[in-house]
């Protein structure tokens, strides 16, 4: 359990963490999501009680971390790939982390075959690759069996099969009852992972919801109607929540209306409809649209309203992209 | 309290069990920093190559003494100190003991291991401690016997000349042991310095500025400030302990070396202050 209560940091006049609550609750995995620069590595730097928080304050498991006796027992950290003396080797980096808490070698030989490292455990930490580094990062954190794990971009840099191990690894972690708190960019492993969302942007809280709710709310689902009578369609559907779009001539997309009225509708009028696909929003989509208000509230004040649907968000990454 | 850890240690539902219950302890921070030192292949080399220096340089200034024994004025050789002539690899070995204290410190900052570390320790404090009581520990260890074995070589060569003096002879434990003394101070001295720099090429250079460059810019004031300034020096009043012939104006032995204590132990607290307050 991890509780976040008004935490703020500001360096010099650069504020980048402010006025952040929130609670990370044991037993799932919860994603931290938000742009670069949004202040997910200081708030982590913080829980761990490597940056001091200007005010605020975040406790894991009721303390402040540096309170309790054997951090190490409470919470696993890997807090960027290779936190490592480069001239060391695998086995001395966890054999030394270990003896700070009286860990014994016997669970260091334990945690290099749980990530997979056996064979280059005795080589020097320099000559590592991103993804060894990582599953090292991993080692390091899971050292002290720990109820609690903070986990910075854990699969940076690793392969398909280190992303689908590290995945299971997380939520038989989470199953177990740990507290699981990562952050990650790749927005659809975070889907596949996460069940939980911490959003932010500019430092400040976006949204701490589930997954679903978090993509319901931010982006609404969509229906693609393809149909020869896409004009009388498209007069047929208004309302107030209803919204209709198409870039090409016989495709409608439209946001509002669920697929069982649209198909009830088209019935009504005699239209043909050659395809009827209710299409879920990506997490992606809904994390852009969210951290864009977010980003363009406070950049521009005046400039154009921000948009409110994940089609309009799609339309704009095509004019950027 | 004991018992307690096990429970408010996990959150609900989870006991950890795979890595037992230790906590951390002032000996067990000791027994890691132990650990990181000698995992290190350039701290070993560094320390080899300056085993080798101290004990090579000795027998060099011994042999060329010897050598120019005949020809050397009378008011030359009642200036020779035996003992620090084996032992002038002093000046040599301070550099690559200042070198490898500033490494200790900076070497986490510049590679990250220093969040890893300080996660492990939160207090942090406890890891500027052991890294002073491992790397002066070790320093005083193997430079204690480096300078025997110089001593002895350094001696055996100017028994030549019957010139040499033996470990019994009043003084030259001294100047044995203070040697290693003032080595083992200096790479107290540079760890406090790397934790306040925690930047290499900035503390090697403060390093060396205090130690060699210092004592040269005072050389160049007017002699009455010299005079007043100079035994004050961390190097001159360190350096004084290692001294057979106490030089003229300069701290006694025992004054010296705690002048130099004193600088180590400054530098250290202002480390420690930085330390706690700034971010990691």
């Amino acid at each position: 359990m991890i509780k976040a209560d008004a935490l703020t940091k500001r360096y010099g006049p650069k504020t980048a963490v402010e006025g952040l609550t929130f609670t990370v609750r044991p037993g799932i995995v919860t994603g931290f999501l938000g742009p670069n620069g949004a202040g997910k590595s200081t708030t982590m730097r913080m829980i761990l009680g490597l940056d001091h928080p200007t005010s605020g304050t975040v406790t894991v498991n009721g303390r402040r971390y540096a309170d309790h006796p054997a951090p190490l027992h409470e919470v696993g950290a890997l807090l960027e790939a290779k936190a490592v003396h480069t001239g060391r080797s695998a086995y001395n980096h966890l054999l030394s982390m270990a003896a700070t808490t009286g860990i014994r070698a016997r669970r260091v030989r334990e945690v290099i075959e749980m990530v997979g490292l056996d064979e280059v455990a005795r080589k020097r930490v320099g000559g590592f690759s991103l993804g060894m580094g990582q599953r090292l990062g991993l080692a390091t954190a899971l050292l002290g069996d720990p109820a609690t794990l903070v986990l910075d971009e854990p699969v940076n840099g690793l392969d398909p099969e280190g992303v689908l191990w590290i995945r299971t690894l997380l939520k038989s972690l989470a199953a177990e009852g740990r507290t699981v708190f990562l952050s990650s960019h790749l927005m659809s492993e975070m889907a596949l992972t996460a069940e939980h969302l911490i959003v932010v942007g500019r430092g400040r809280l976006i949204a701490d919801t589930s997954v679903a709710d978090f993509i319901h709310n931010a982006a609404p689902n969509q229906v693609r109607v393809r149909t020869p009578d896409a004009d009388r369609l498209r007069a047929l559907l208004f309302g107030p929540e209803v919204r209709v779009t198409g870039r090409e001539r016989d495709v409608l997309e439209v946001t509002g209306v669920s697929s069982d009225d649209i198909g009830r509708l088209a019935s009504a009028h005699g239209i043909t409809l050659f395809e009827l696909v209710p299409q879920q929003a990506s997490l992606e989509e809904a994390f852009m649209e969210s951290t864009r208000d977010a980003v363009e509230y406070r950049v521009a004040e005046g400039a154009p309203g921000p948009a409110r649907t994940a089609a309009a968000a799609r339309h704009r990454d095509g004019e950027v992209a | 309290m004991s018992a307690g850890i096990v429970t408010t240690g996990a959150g609900p539902g989870f006991v950890s069990r795979a890595a037992g219950h230790g906590r951390v302890t002032f000996v067990r921070v000791l027994n890691a920093e132990w650990i990181k030192l000698r995992s290190l292949r350039s701290t070993f080399w560094v320390l080899v190559a300056a085993v080798f220096l101290v004990i090579a340089l000795g027998l060099l200034v011994c042999v060329g003494t010897v050598d120019r024994w005949p020809n050397t004025s009378a008011a030359e050789k009642a200036r020779l100190s035996p003992p620090n002539a084996s032992l002038t690899g002093l000046y040599l070995a301070q550099q690559a003991i200042g070198v490898l204290g500033v490494l200790v410190v900076s070497g986490e900052y510049a590679t990250g291991s220093i969040r890893a570390t300080m996660a492990a320790v939160p207090h942090r404090l406890p890891v500027l401690w052991a890294k002073s009581v491992v790397f002066g520990a070790v320093t005083f260890v193997l430079m204690l016997g480096t300078c025997l074995v110089a001593f002895l070589s350094g001696q055996a060569v100017l028994a030549k000349e019957h010139i040499d003096v033996s470990l019994s002879d009043p003084g030259v434990p001294r100047v044995v042991v203070g040697v290693a003394v003032y080595l083992a101070v200096t790479g107290i001295l540079a760890i406090g310095i790397g934790a306040i720099v925690r930047n290499a090429a900035g503390g090697i250079a403060i390093v060396f500025g205090l130690l060699l460059v210092l004592p040269e810019v005072v050389r160049a004031l007017p002699s009455d400030w010299q005079d007043r300034i100079t035994k004050y020096l961390p190097s001159e009043a360190g350096q004084a302990l290692t001294r057979w012939h106490p030089e003229e104006g300069a701290l006694s032995p025992g004054a010296g070396i705690t002048v130099f204590v004193l600088y180590a132990a400054a530098t250290l607290a202002v480390a420690a202050v930085l330390l706690r307050r700034r971010d990691a």
